[in-house]
């Protein structure tokens, strides 16, 4: 360790294998000052902008919301808050499209602005060394602060470790043309990001601290030397510029020489990494208790009148941005809409709708011009075959091969590309800039890949299925062998029975004389049941409830029927015929309800009834529908100038017959209304049946109490 | 006198080969056909019958003893494949018999009750293969998403036709990036 020290301390560094040196392009933007601007109208903030979990809404669509307000929480530790980055009403909480290259959208918050940026109550802390770790730990969860180098991944998780940290590498490299949002920062905010730095370094206590800076931003240099100058433990490492030194293990690697293995975290190696925009978010939150509500947004590229780096506020739409400062849109172009990029020319990503808002790994928009970035504005790739020039593997930083990679993931053979460690790649699009043939190698590398995760979902969930299919099955089985056992002692049982009456009785007379004696008990029972009151009563609100359902079921067939009113002979002959098949079944019904009062199968009676009930609501609506289907095969057929519908007969038992009806009907209308009248009917059925059902329910349960008494009597 | 040596000698040997196979066999003795496992392992899992065997475990205990290999819907061409090359077989087109049906062509779907026209009849739940559905007699079915493999067995069964399959809808988290729609974006 102290070798490496002694390198850094000399200005030698290490080197990672490949790397290119493409166009910086930071000029556009790097000379000027952060500018704030002013409050956009609307803010669209999403619920989750990290990797991890989304938390739980806090807030109502109609609160008042303040500045700094928590909108979500969670209980999950990989899951990160959100909060309010001004004042406003919430208008709405809906899907709206978020920063992600699918365009798809998710859940988000809507606050109208109301201007007056109005702070919630803050408690400012003068100094943070009197913190205890867990208490800095939890400022830093409840201020939302997520990685803001890219990944989004929450700090507070990944400050919160237990062994020993030899280094603490500040990732200041910013190493993607055109960015200079983390330059600015530094050149702006040199002292709270010391301050952020220093509360990481009582939180992780390693032995050294290191910045990486590359050498394009003198400016930024200085200003952290000036502001690091009294603190011995910090150095800040002035690397030479290449793309992507940047890279957390690229970063390791230049800094210490090491190399994290495939497959593990830096933190094994006792290194943690730490964004500069990250340690400024920190020194906000822990000091002045900010959360996580703003960030210094890169505005870039030739399409823009006044490229400069802004503070914006989390959820600001894009297209607020790009109109402050001076879009240009060309709308000559062969595309629809201008391109806009989120993120760097390398490794972001086209945005199809500019209402996306910033989120908290969102650090530079890039609106190119067609001569700046000609492959923006046509959609046609020029792609041709590999020519097998190695290039792309010269300058791989994680020394892949890009070509062999390319090749499996046209294949989609993925056991091949999990061999070749496709999931080392980091995304930087090094081997697509270098590519002699235009291949979009990235682009392959990121479709196998989410091919990848999603076959490994799909294995998990197959193997859950299998472990189900197996547990309902070994149920089953238990289920079987627990019947035939009941059916068993069942058997045991009545024949103990048996031969102890017989044996008791001596004679058949005595089993007889018993046998009667059982059934006049019996019949006293069902007489004591049959008058008692509560059981009359129960069974009178049977009848109503029946009655009332017809009653609700009738209302809402008038009000089928008036809504084709001006069909209404048609109608009226139908519906007539429908109720009466309604009628007659509701006459099926009482005799059912009535009958089983005084009948040994009482227990069995309300569902009885209910099934009747269910099978009438059915046949009705097959009814209907069968009625407008013979109308219009008899119009197809006849194409007669006269119809009428006969009435229909329905037998009484379950399976309802409908005959023949003669049609003759002038024109296709007429058949077209009638399918809609039953549709009508159907559906003003299914309502009735559903207030039927509520009402049967309820019944069903105070019969439920009532019938225990006969059961347990036909028991004994 | 040497031939009887002979015997013995040889008789023994075969004696103690014969003992050290027994042994074996019982201590290194495999409980199952361990390729009905594999075959169970490359197999979709969504126990979905369309093989015409009750379940994914049972078509591979037949493909073992000879089955036709191209009768998994579900698994597709990929699965063909794969148990083919297990197999050591010659790879077959999908049987036409168990082709996909339409309503299966677009993704992977999952069923969907329909929760207002459920009547309670738990036939769905009896027929569910991994017991994805949640209810009781006369009470509203629903089912467990995450559970469900979209075997379409309850659609069936149902008697007021309240279940059908739905596609999986689109989230962040199982979006796949598609070549064709978006355009490649490059610095020259």
């Amino acid at each position: 360790m102290e070798s490496i020290i002694g390198r850094i301390s000399q200005g030698k560094f290490w080197q990672f294998h490949g790397g290119i040196h493409p166009p910086e392009q930071k000029a556009l933007t790097s000379s000027k000052p952060i500018k704030q601007l002013p409050l956009p109208i609307q803010l669209i903030i999403p619920l989750q902008q990290h990797i991890g979990r989304q938390g739980d809404l806090l807030v109502n669509v109609g609160d008042n919301v303040l500045k700094g307000q928590a909108l979500t929480q969670s209980s999950n530790p990989m899951a990160v808050p959100v909060h309010a980055s001004t004042s406003g009403i919430i208008s709405a909480i809906k899907k709206s499209a978020i920063a992600h290259p699918s365009g798809l959208s998710e859940l988000c918050i809507f606050i109208d602005v109301d201007g007056k940026d109005t702070w919630q109550a803050r408690e400012i802390c003068h100094d943070f060394t009197k913190l205890t770790q867990q208490q800095i730990i939890k400022k830093i969860a409840d201020a939302g602060i997520a990685g803001m180098g890219g990944a989004g991944f929450p700090t507070h998780i990944k400050v919160n470790t237990k062994p020993d940290i030899n280094f603490l590498i500040i990732n200041a490299a910013e190493c993607e043309p055109y960015i200079t949002a983390d330059d600015l920062l530094m050149c702006e905010q040199s002292e709270a990001i010391v301050d952020g730095i220093r509360i990481l370094d009582k939180l992780l206590n390693p032995a050294f601290i290191l910045i990486g800076i590359e050498e394009n931003k003198p400016r930024a240099i200085k200003a952290l030397q000036h502001a690091t100058k009294a603190f011995e433990k910090i150095s800040v490492c002035v690397l030479p510029t290449k793309y992507p030194t940047g890279g957390e293990k690229q970063l390791i690697k230049v800094l210490t020489g090491k190399e994290v293995k495939s497959g593990t975290l830096p933190i094994h190696s006792g290194i943690v990494v730490q964004n500069i925009a990250t340690c400024f978010a920190i020194s906000d939150a822990v000091i002045h208790d900010i959360p996580l509500i703003k960030r210094v947004v890169t505005l870039t590229g030739q399409a823009l009148n006044k490229p400069q780096n802004v503070w914006a506020l989390l959820g600001t739409p894009v297209s607020h941005l790009l109109k402050q400062t001076g879009f240009i849109s060309e709308k000559n172009s062969a595309v629809t809409s201008p391109p806009v990029i989120m993120g760097g020319p390398l490794m972001g990503f086209s945005i199809l709708n500019e209402l996306v808002p910033i989120v908290k790994t969102s650090n530079c928009i890039l609106a190119p011009s067609r001569a700046e970035m000609p492959s923006a504005f046509d959609n046609s790739s020029n792609e041709v075959e590999c020519i097998r020039c190695g290039q792309c593997s010269d300058v791989c930083p994680s020394q892949l091969l890009p070509q062999e990679l390319q090749w499996s993931a046209k294949a989609k053979d993925h056991q091949q590309l999990i061999k070749l460690n496709l999931f080392d790649c980091i995304d930087c699009g090094a081997c697509a800039y270098v590519c002699p043939s235009q291949i979009p190698l990235v682009q392959y590398y990121r479709v196998a890949k989410a091919e990848i995760r999603q076959q490994q979902q799909f294995d998990l969930k197959a193997e859950k299925a299998k472990i189900r299919f197996e547990a309902r099955k070994i149920r089953l089985e238990k289920e079987k062998v627990a019947r035939e056992e009941k059916h068993k002692k069942a058997a045991a049982a009545r024949k103990i029975a048996m031969s102890k009456r017989s044996a008791d009785g001596g004679s058949a007379s005595s089993a007889v004389a018993d046998a009667l004696a059982r059934v006049k008990a019996k019949k006293k029972a069902n007489e004591k049941t049959v008058s008692d009151s509560s059981t009359t009563k129960n069974d009178d609100s049977d009848d109503k409830s029946q009655v009332k359902a017809a009653i609700a079921r009738a209302k809402a067939k008038r009000l089928a029927k008036n809504k084709v009113s001006e069909l209404a002979t048609i109608n009226n002959a139908e519906v007539n015929t429908v109720n009466d098949i309604q009628v007659s079944i509701n006459n099926e019904i009482k005799p059912v309800n009535e009958l089983p009062v005084s009948s040994r199968e009482k227990p069995s009676n309300s569902s009885d009834v209910k099934q009747e009930n269910h099978s009438a609501d059915d046949k009705k609506a097959k009814i209907a529908a069968a009625v407008a289907k013979a109308k219009a095969r008899a119009k197809e057929k006849s194409n007669a100038t006269q119809q009428s519908v006969q009435p229909l007969s329905i037998s009484s038992d379950d399976d309802a017959q409908v005959t023949p009806i003669e049609a003759d009907e002038a024109d296709n209308k007429k058949a077209r209304i009638a399918a809609a009248i039953a549709k009508a009917k159907s559906k003003a059925r299914a309502k009735a049946k559903t207030k039927a059902k509520e009402e049967q329910d309820k019944q069903l349960k105070i019969e439920r109490s009532e019938e225990l008494k006969p059961t347990n009597e036909e028991s004994e | 006198m040497n031939i009887l040596i002979a015997i013995l000698v040889l008789g023994l040997i075969a004696a103690f080969f014969g003992a050290l196979l027994g042994y074996a066999a019982i201590r290194f003795h495999v409980e199952g056909d361990p390729i009905v496992e594999q075959l169970d392992a490359l197999l979709p899992q969504t126990q979905c019958g369309q093989c015409g065997y009750p379940g994914c475990k049972p078509y591979a205990e037949a493909v073992a003893n000879g089955e036709a290999i191209n009768k998994c819907a579900p698994g597709g061409d990929d699965t063909i494949k794969k148990i083919a090359n297990l197999l050591g077989v010659d790879v077959e087109a999908l049987d036409e018999n168990h082709d996909q049906d339409s309503t299966l062509g677009n993704g992977p779907t999952v069923a969907f009750i329909i929760e207002e026209d459920c009547i309670g009849c738990t036939k769905c739940i009896q027929a569910c293969p991994v017991d994805a559905i949640l209810g009781a007699a006369k009470q509203m079915h629903t089912i467990i998403i995450d559970e469900c493999t979209g075997c379409d067995l309850c659609v069936a069964p149902c008697p007021v036709d309240c279940i059908e399959m739905r596609p999986i809808p689109e989230t962040i988290q199982n979006w796949q990036w598609d070549l064709n729609k978006i355009a490649v974006k490059q610095l020259d």
